[in-house]
């Protein structure tokens, strides 16, 4: 597996990486990450450095990338002394060691688009050189519906849907926040403050309607955000029961979701997939939320948490006490959504990559491995070493593109073999 | 001297030509093999799937009726000929959906001994349906691409190999398995 950013530095690709290499080899696969990082810096014994990442502006922000002889050098000798099944590059189109690692290999390659944007003028400037990297791609995953629309607008062609994982097991125990806790009022929301989408202003209304004939009541808000602008629509005397964290830091994230009685999320729309409802969920929480499509199919219709209608108030009140007057429901609530959130578990998730792996490698394609050397790496037309090769020469690569192709692994079916995947050897799957 | 120049100028025009069509060609080729490869695994899930399909029929768990649609479904798409298999393949995944999105199925499925596992290998099957057949979709549109350029269509690089063509089947899944969306 093939991650662009630096590992020092936590980030959305780097998460991912690091929770799906770890759900694989707990299932039982090989798994080699290479990715940059500082030479001291202390590593998984998974991951390989590929060098010290470079901070550069790409793409409109500051990217740490690594790229150059020494991590190009770094890269091939990672893949031919890994003999992988199939190679797995995160986002391919940075320039940054996936990309590298596309070029310089050859067999089944999977790529994960995570990012979306609107326009990308480094993508359209760099395509043609883009283009014969991304060309060598089986299999094309996309984590979101946003990032396989960019992917669709930018790159062309479609790829398959499997979005992130949550560590389930991350945030099934916590220790509650001192001064909080469930004591049978607190309401919980995370999210950005200042976002009208995330719905705390409809949350925020309930409360004041709830509050004054309920002195038991308290509203716990985390995430990024003005403070003062969310405690603005709040009655000055209902201030005090409103407690504001601000952006929390992914330990006191846990902690907070084992603060709350009933935890909120009242989107008005959008949120195709609530990652924070799944955390929530892995976190046992009773459940609240609004009843938009995304929301009613993760809770299974109401079966893993509340339901209320989406924008109103009136709805949110009535459904925030009819779950703080019962603490049977909650605790059955909380059971059903450590249930269901299951599927949304990293594990699940790696169950769908792995299916991707056994798609891409159904034929026996062969093992990734190095390009030959004295083929053009680059996309610019004239190579360093003319070989004056006759136009049809057909020949030389076909003879050396299929490995492994008449091997012991293409059976009646092409599935009957053992679901091997991400760089494992073959018989040592499971 | 002129002319020695003219010579050398044409040489190394003439080496860099070669070297650049070259490349295209072995780009193309790879194209080729990876459409290739792509093809195989869908095939290969189509196969699968088929196979899983008839197996979930004989395995006496469903009623007669629903069992014989399946075997009937199953069959068409495996003897469908090259033009009517995106119709038979098709029909079975609206056939399978109309079995599996029965009241209860998965559940009555489960009870049964060998329903887990059945299930279980439905979903693998029916996913690498989807996975396969948009990867072999992705390979042909760039394929496609890759021939239609001037350089390609002038000097016959793609060789005998045919035009390819898109596989389009309705390969949704039954409501039961998805998820995330």
């Amino acid at each position: 597996m093939v991650c662009p950013y630096t590992w020092d530095v936590p980030g959305g690709v780097m998460a991912h990486v690091r929770d799906l290499a770890e759900a694989l080899i707990a299932d039982g696969h090989q798994v080699s990450v290479i990715a940059p990082a500082s030479d001291d810096a202390p590593l998984p014994y998974y991951v390989t450095s590929a060098g010290r990442a470079i901070p550069v502006p790409y793409n409109g922000s500051v990217a740490r990338l690594a790229f150059g002889f020494l991590s190009a050098n770094r890269v091939r000798k990672w893949l031919r002394e890994g003999r992988f099944d199939v190679l797995h590059v995160h986002e391919p189109a940075v320039p940054s060691v996936g990309l590298l690692a596309c070029w310089a290999a050859r067999g089944p390659i999977v790529a994960t688009f995570h990012a979306s944007f609107q326009r990308s003028r480094a993508l359209s400037v760099s395509a043609p050189v883009l283009q014969s990297a991304l060309e060598k791609i089986t299999g094309r995953i996309a984590v979101s519906d946003a990032a396989r629309k960019t992917l669709v607008e930018h790159v062309g062609g479609d790829a398959v849907l499997i979005p992130n994982g949550v560590t389930v097991s991350r945030y099934a125990e916590g220790e509650p926040l001192p001064g909080w806790g469930p004591d049978g009022g607190v309401i919980g929301f995370l999210g950005r403050m200042d976002e009208p989408r995330k719905g705390l202003p409809v949350l925020l209304e309930a409360f004041t309607r709830l509050a004054p004939d309920r002195p038991g009541v308290r509203l716990l808000l985390a995430g990024p955000g003005d403070a003062d602008d969310a405690l603005a629509k709040v009655p000055a005397s209902l201030r005090d029961r409103v407690g504001v964290l601000g952006m929390v830091s992914e330990h006191d994230k846990v902690r907070a979701y084992h603060s709350v009685d009933v935890f909120c999320a009242p989107n008005t729309h959008g949120e195709s997939f609530g990652i924070v409802l799944a955390e929530a969920m892995a976190a046992g929480a009773a459940i609240l939320a609004s009843d938009i499509p995304a929301f009613r199919k993760v809770l299974g219709e109401g079966q893993a948490g509340a339901l209320f209608t989406t924008g109103d108030a009136a709805s949110l009140a009535q459904g925030a006490a009819a779950l703080l007057d019962d603490p049977a429901r909650r605790a059955k609530l909380s059971d059903e959504a450590r249930l269901a959130v299951r599927e949304y578990d990293w594990s699940t998730v790696a169950r769908d990559v792995v299916r991707v792996y056994e798609t891409v490698t159904a034929t026996g394609a062969g093992v990734v491995e190095e390009e030959q050397t004295g083929r053009p790496r680059t996309a610019e037309p004239p190579a360093p070493e003319p070989r004056p090769a006759p136009a049809r020469d057909h020949a030389e690569p076909d003879g050396q593109a299929r490995p492994g192709r008449a091997s012991e692994h293409a059976e009646a079916d092409g599935q009957a073999r053992p679901p091997e995947a991400a760089h494992v050897h073959p018989g040592e799957a499971r | 001297m002129n002319l020695v120049t003219t010579i050398v100028v044409l040489a190394v025009v003439a080496v860099i030509t070669a070297v650049y069509v070259s490349w295209r060609a072995g780009r193309l080729d790879r194209l080729h093999i990876r459409l290739e490869s792509a093809r195989e695994a869908l095939d290969a899930a189509l196969v699968r799937r088929a196979a899983v399909c008839l197996e979930l029929a004989a395995s006496r768990i469903l009623d007669p009726a629903t069992s014989l649609v399946l075997a009937a479904a199953t069959h068409e798409a495996r003897t469908a000929g090259p033009e009517e298999r995106e119709h038979a393949e098709s029909d079975l995944s609206r056939t399978l959906r109309a079995v599996i999105d029965q009241e209860r199925f998965k559940e009555r499925l489960a009870e049964t001994p060998a329903g887990p596992e059945l299930i279980a290998e439905l979903d693998t099957a029916v996913t690498k349906v989807i996975y396969s057949r948009r990867f072999y979709n992705n390979a042909v549109g760039q394929t496609r691409h890759a021939q239609r350029r001037w350089l390609a269509k002038t000097l016959r690089l793609a060789g005998h190999t045919e035009y390819p063509s898109f596989f389009e089947i309705d390969d949704d899944e039954p409501a039961t398995f998805a998820k995330h969306t």
